[in-house]
């Protein structure tokens, strides 16, 4: 297994395992979240990714450690670590389709934290247009606006993106990955993305996963500028760049 | 003419009184995925201490009446909280032991009215207004039937308002439709776990206190034998959903009253085959959420 050290991780996570309904779906992870930019989780599909990322929220039954800035979050409850700076974004933006748009950010405000509506109407001006309307009635791309910009609203710690580029049409990858950008720029973010060249474009540091368990942690481009590496561990040369 | 407009408000009045039970089971359904065996007894329960309150202050004045339901919609809401509290928050995600749970605590719940006020029915008395009627088109309506709608109303219409308006009922809602992402958020939803059980307890409890003026009488097993119909109502009308219980309590009651009436005796034969017509062409029930 290749390793470098991440300098001032936010989020460490040591020997993760999870289970859902009796199922290992993941063996043992180890990564840390660097206290800056975007760090990716990478791997091919079924390898544990988006298991890692509930785990770590709680939404799975887990074991091993989860630390944030130092504070073990392992045994806590899922509104816990959210409540203590732990942003979620789902893999399928989970929006409450019969609340509005408005609703849908005003329940995200969390106590003791200052709300970044003017983060989140710069990055997605049409939510304020749209925010008398039913969340459920909106496309993928503007749900996927409303599940980033409830992660967005709170002073987070870490946000934890799960596959936000997955099913929207490339103009709305290229905003997801801008609004990415901007939002790494005021907390760390741990990315799970399928689309390369998002990866490329946003993360410094990369962790694989396969099989249930981490195999290689690193800096992005050098792993992505891999051929060798990104085929064995993704199945994909990266040289086109295409999603895995 | 006048038998069909009897037969459609006593039908609305009777709906009033399976909603007030139904509204609870569906919201405490459709937030936590329980399926509440005991909620019956929060409606036994405001009924018994509704009648003993208004005995004490005078069971046929009005002041009577209106603490009577203050006291059923109290005592509801306090035991369904407790029961939350105590016995369901230790078992989501365990639906077996809910259901056995709640069976038991119904059973046991049910054979302790019988201790304290015996099994033989009471028989309350109202201001002398609940027990008149008002011609209505020629037809005579009883007029509890009358105050069973109203409340029933009001009691949909401060629920809506408090989902619509509040900060909890958006928590609710959102609960209802995805409970796991509400928590992911920064959510403690066992506050908003109980707040349901507390308002279905409540709205059970007037459901109890009214529904012994509609039938004219209460009984330990009161609640149990509505709870069987709220059930109804709640598969037919969509689990979770409010208003899907609004509807199809007043469809229940409508199609019982007019199938006993038309199609000698045969009500709640004809609410079982509504129920499994609902099931067979729309699973989700009226309004519920397509799984």
């Amino acid at each position: 297994m290749t390793r470098a050290p991440v300098p001032d991780a936010v989020l460490t996570v040591r020997g993760l395992a999870a289970h859902v309904a009796g199922q290992q779906v993941v063996e043992h992870v180890d990564l840390e979240v660097a206290a800056n930019g975007v760090t990716a989780l990478l791997g091919r599909n079924g390898v544990g990714k988006t298991s890692t990322i509930k785990a770590v929220m709680g939404l799975i039954d887990r074991a091993g450690t989860i630390e944030l800035d130092g504070q073990d979050i392992g045994t806590l409850p899922t509104h816990r670590v959210a409540q203590l700076g732990v942003g979620y974004v789902p893999e399928d933006r989970e929006v409450f389709s019969a609340l509005s748009v408005s609703e849908n950010l005003r329940i995200a405000e969390r106590r003791g934290h200052q709300h970044r509506y003017d983060l989140v109407y710069d990055l997605f001006p049409e939510l304020r247009q749209r925010a008398g309307q039913a969340a459920g009635t909106l496309s993928g791309g503007q749900q996927q606006m409303v599940s980033l910009a409830r992660a967005l609203l709170n002073d987070n710690r870490v946000l934890l993106v799960d596959e936000p580029t997955k099913g929207l049409a490339p103009r709305l990858v290229h905003e997801v990955g801008r609004a990415l950008a901007r939002a790494a720029e005021v907390v760390p973010v741990l990315l799970v993305e399928q689309n390369l060249q998002v990866v490329r474009d946003l993360a410094h540091h990369a962790v694989v996963l396969t099989g249930g368990r981490s195999v290689h942690h690193g800096p992005a481009a050098e792993f992505l500028d891999d051929p060798d590496l990104t085929q064995r561990l993704l199945g994909v040369s990266t040289g086109s760049e295409r999603a895995v | 003419m006048s038998t069909v407009i009897l037969l459609a408000v006593t039908g609305v009045g009777l709906g009033a009184i399976y909603f007030l039970v139904a509204c609870g089971l569906s919201l405490i359904y459709g937030l936590m995925g329980v399926l509440n065996f005991a909620h019956g007894v929060f409606l036994s329960l405001g009924a018994f201490l509704g009648l003993e309150v208004a005995q004490l202050l005078g069971a046929s004045t009005w002041t009577g009446f209106a603490v009577s339901l203050l006291v059923g919609a109290l005592a509801g809401a306090v035991f369904a909280a407790a029961t939350e509290r105590i016995l369901v928050q230790r078992l989501y995600n365990r639906h077996i032991e809910q259901v056995l749970v709640t069976v038991g605590l119904g059973l046991a719940a049910v054979a302790l009215f019988d201790g304290i006020w015996g099994t033989d029915p009471r028989f309350p008395r109202g201001p002398s207004w609940l027990g008149e009627t008002t011609g209505v088109a020629g037809a005579s309506i009883p007029n509890v039937v009358f105050i069973a709608i109203v409340s029933a109303a009001a009691v949909l219409a401060s629920i809506v308002l408090f989902l619509k308006h509040t900060r909890y009922g958006m928590i609710i809602r959102a609960g209802v439709e995805n409970r796991s992402m509400v928590t992911a958020l920064g959510i403690d939803v066992r506050t908003a776990f109980t707040l349901v059980f507390t308002i279905g307890g409540a709205a059970a409890g007037i459901g109890g206190v009214l529904a012994s003026h509609h039938f004219g009488y209460v009984s330990p097993m009161l609640g149990q034998t509505l709870l069987i119909f709220a059930f109804i109502v709640t598969v037919i009308g969509g689990l979770g959903s409010l208003i899907g219980a609004a509807v199809a309590s007043v469809l229940v009651a409508l199609l019982q009253q007019f199938a006993n009436f038309y199609l000698w005796g045969t009500g709640d034969f004809a609410v079982v085959v509504l129920l499994a017509l609902v099931l067979l062409t729309r699973p989700s029930g009226l309004m519920g959420r397509k799984a």
